[in-house]
């Protein structure tokens, strides 16, 4: 009856229908915004005929690849940085301000020293994500209980079987929490970095498609990010909460 | 808390020096045609804060970066307030505000380029969005977490709810919203940087668009040192200060 998620979709709708009656009652001009109904036929179009594929294919697959390199290599070193209090407490700073310091600043750099391909782009998506990764995963490590240290120690099990089987597990809903923001955090490396300087990719596509006032493209294309990446953190959220549930933690 | 922040100044000191000393070295290995050494780029800055157009782009990314977070404060303030005051709002709401937090709002940008034109009104707006979802975020668990205890002992001195919020309220939930606002700043700089970047035609976001364009290694360096220089030091300030906050709730 009150049911938030009956709201929260009658809300959307609202929305959705009020965009597509000012688009066609005129309001919004045409070449600010198409009607939303437009806006997907289009996305259909362009999936279906498969003309940007190529790019579409290029930016998520180069997304992924970084999510992936921050996952790993976020996890890796937030294990290491938990063992070294001292190297912490000297990262904490950075840590707080990291999200402040404007990285594309950088690119023009990493273009330099690794050249106009996918890689400075990746790296940026890395970059920017990694830092999420660590301090969520260092909070979820701060959390294990002792005990379980403990047993992990009276198994005598060694520094990397204990990450694996014991601290990891136990701190994986805190890491989830850092991969919902790392999926983000690529996203925009990525498209942010085709935006700026790259000869390929969505981010590239929309841009190429705005100077040329080209909305049946644009807007397609943006739909496609936000269905991507809202669906990819909904699904990562809907985990966490199932893992934080069997613990009864929430 | 003096000791904590002689530690926190210990920290950020050390820290200093080891990226110095990185970047120093990184210069050493890559050399002339992509890096200037830290004391060449402090000298190139140095020098550059002293011409008239620094200046003027600076003020322009200041009203800019000014009225953005201005908005994005009041904003996030309301739709936190709102949000937080009613539990079936936010079970109605905050799942919205989360999924439009993880997407890429750079993705948005043509779309706000197209209904606010070049120029001032599209920077602000897109620092704006940035900046307001965290802050509105952060103020609806702060509202919702300020102590029963407090709200009923409120409601029987009979405060209205305009006092409520400004009596109650807002002191029992200040640390927390503190710690949206700085996040909100540290976005809101963001956006309205990424904003100056991709469509103006002044400010300091243009300058360095246009030094990339023209491969001009010394302000590239002098205004990426400038700006990690300033957001950094807003971000440490801001952070000391909830600390305090914290300590004293």
């Amino acid at each position: 009856m009150r049911s938030p998620l009956l709201w929260r979709l009658l809300v959307l709708a609202g929305f959705i229908g009020l965009l597509e009656a000012l688009c066609l009652g005129g309001v919004i001009k045409p070449l600010t915004m198409q009607p939303p109904h437009k806006i997907v036929t289009d996305l259909v179009k362009m999936l279906s005929s498969g003309s940007l594929n190529g790019a579409i294919a290029k930016t998520l697959g180069n997304a992924l690849i970084a999510f992936i390199i921050a996952m790993i290599l976020g996890v890796t070193s937030a294990i290491i940085i938990h063992r070294l209090r001292r190297v912490r407490d000297t990262l904490e700073p950075l840590f707080a301000t990291y999200y402040a310091i404007p990285v594309f600043a950088f690119y023009p750099l990493l273009i330099i020293l690794l050249g106009l391909g996918d890689a400075p782009q990746i790296f940026i998506g890395a970059m920017l994500g990694i830092v999420a990764v660590i301090v969520n995963t260092l909070n979820g490590l701060d959390r294990v209980p002792n005990v379980l240290l403990k047993t992990a120690r009276v198994n005598q099990m060694g520094p990397v079987e204990t990450a694996l089987r014991v601290t990891l597990p136990c701190a994986s809903p805190y890491i989830l929490t850092g991969a919902k923001l790392a999926v983000a955090y690529s996203l925009i490396g990525i498209i942010g970095a085709e935006f700026i300087m790259s000869s390929g990719g969505m981010g590239y596509e929309i841009s190429f498609a705005y100077n040329n006032f080209d909305n049946a493209t644009m807007y397609p294309l943006i739909l496609l990010i936000l269905v991507v990446s809202i669906t990819i953190n909904m699904a990562i959220a809907r985990w966490e909460k199932a893992l934080m549930a069997k613990r009864g933690l929430r | 808390m003096n000791r904590q922040s002689g530690s926190i100044l210990r920290n950020t000191l050390t820290l200093i020096v080891v990226v110095l000393v990185a970047w120093q070295a990184l210069y050493w290995i890559v050399g002339d045609i992509a890096l200037r050494s830290p004391l060449q780029t402090f000298a190139f800055a140095g020098k550059f804060m002293s011409t008239p157009q620094f200046a003027q782009h600076l003020a322009e990314t200041s009203k800019a970066f000014g009225l953005a977070l201005l908005l994005a404060v009041a904003i996030g303030l309301t739709i936190g307030f709102t949000l937080g005051a009613s539990r079936f709002l936010s079970d109605v709401f905050e799942p919205m505000l989360i999924a439009l937090y993880s997407i890429p709002k750079i993705t948005l940008y043509p779309i706000l380029l197209l209904a606010f034109g070049l120029g001032m009104s599209s920077k602000v707006a897109f620092g704006t969005i940035h900046g307001v979802i965290p802050i509105a975020l952060f103020t609806i668990t702060a509202v919702r977490n300020v102590k029963r205890v407090y709200l009923k002992t409120g409601q029987v001195m009979g405060l209205s709810p305009l006092d409520m919020i400004a009596r109650i309220i807002f002191p029992a939930a200040l640390p927390e919203i503190f710690a949206g606002l700085r996040i909100g700043f540290s976005l809101t700089l963001i956006g309205t940087l990424l904003g100056e970047m991709f469509a103006s035609q002044r400010g300091l976001g243009f300058l360095l668009m246009s030094a990339i364009g023209l491969h001009n290694v010394d302000l590239i360096m002098a205004l990426t040192l400038l700006l990690t220089v300033f957001a950094g030091t807003a971000s440490v300030v801001l952070l000391a200060l909830n600390q305090r906050l914290y300590a004293r709730s």
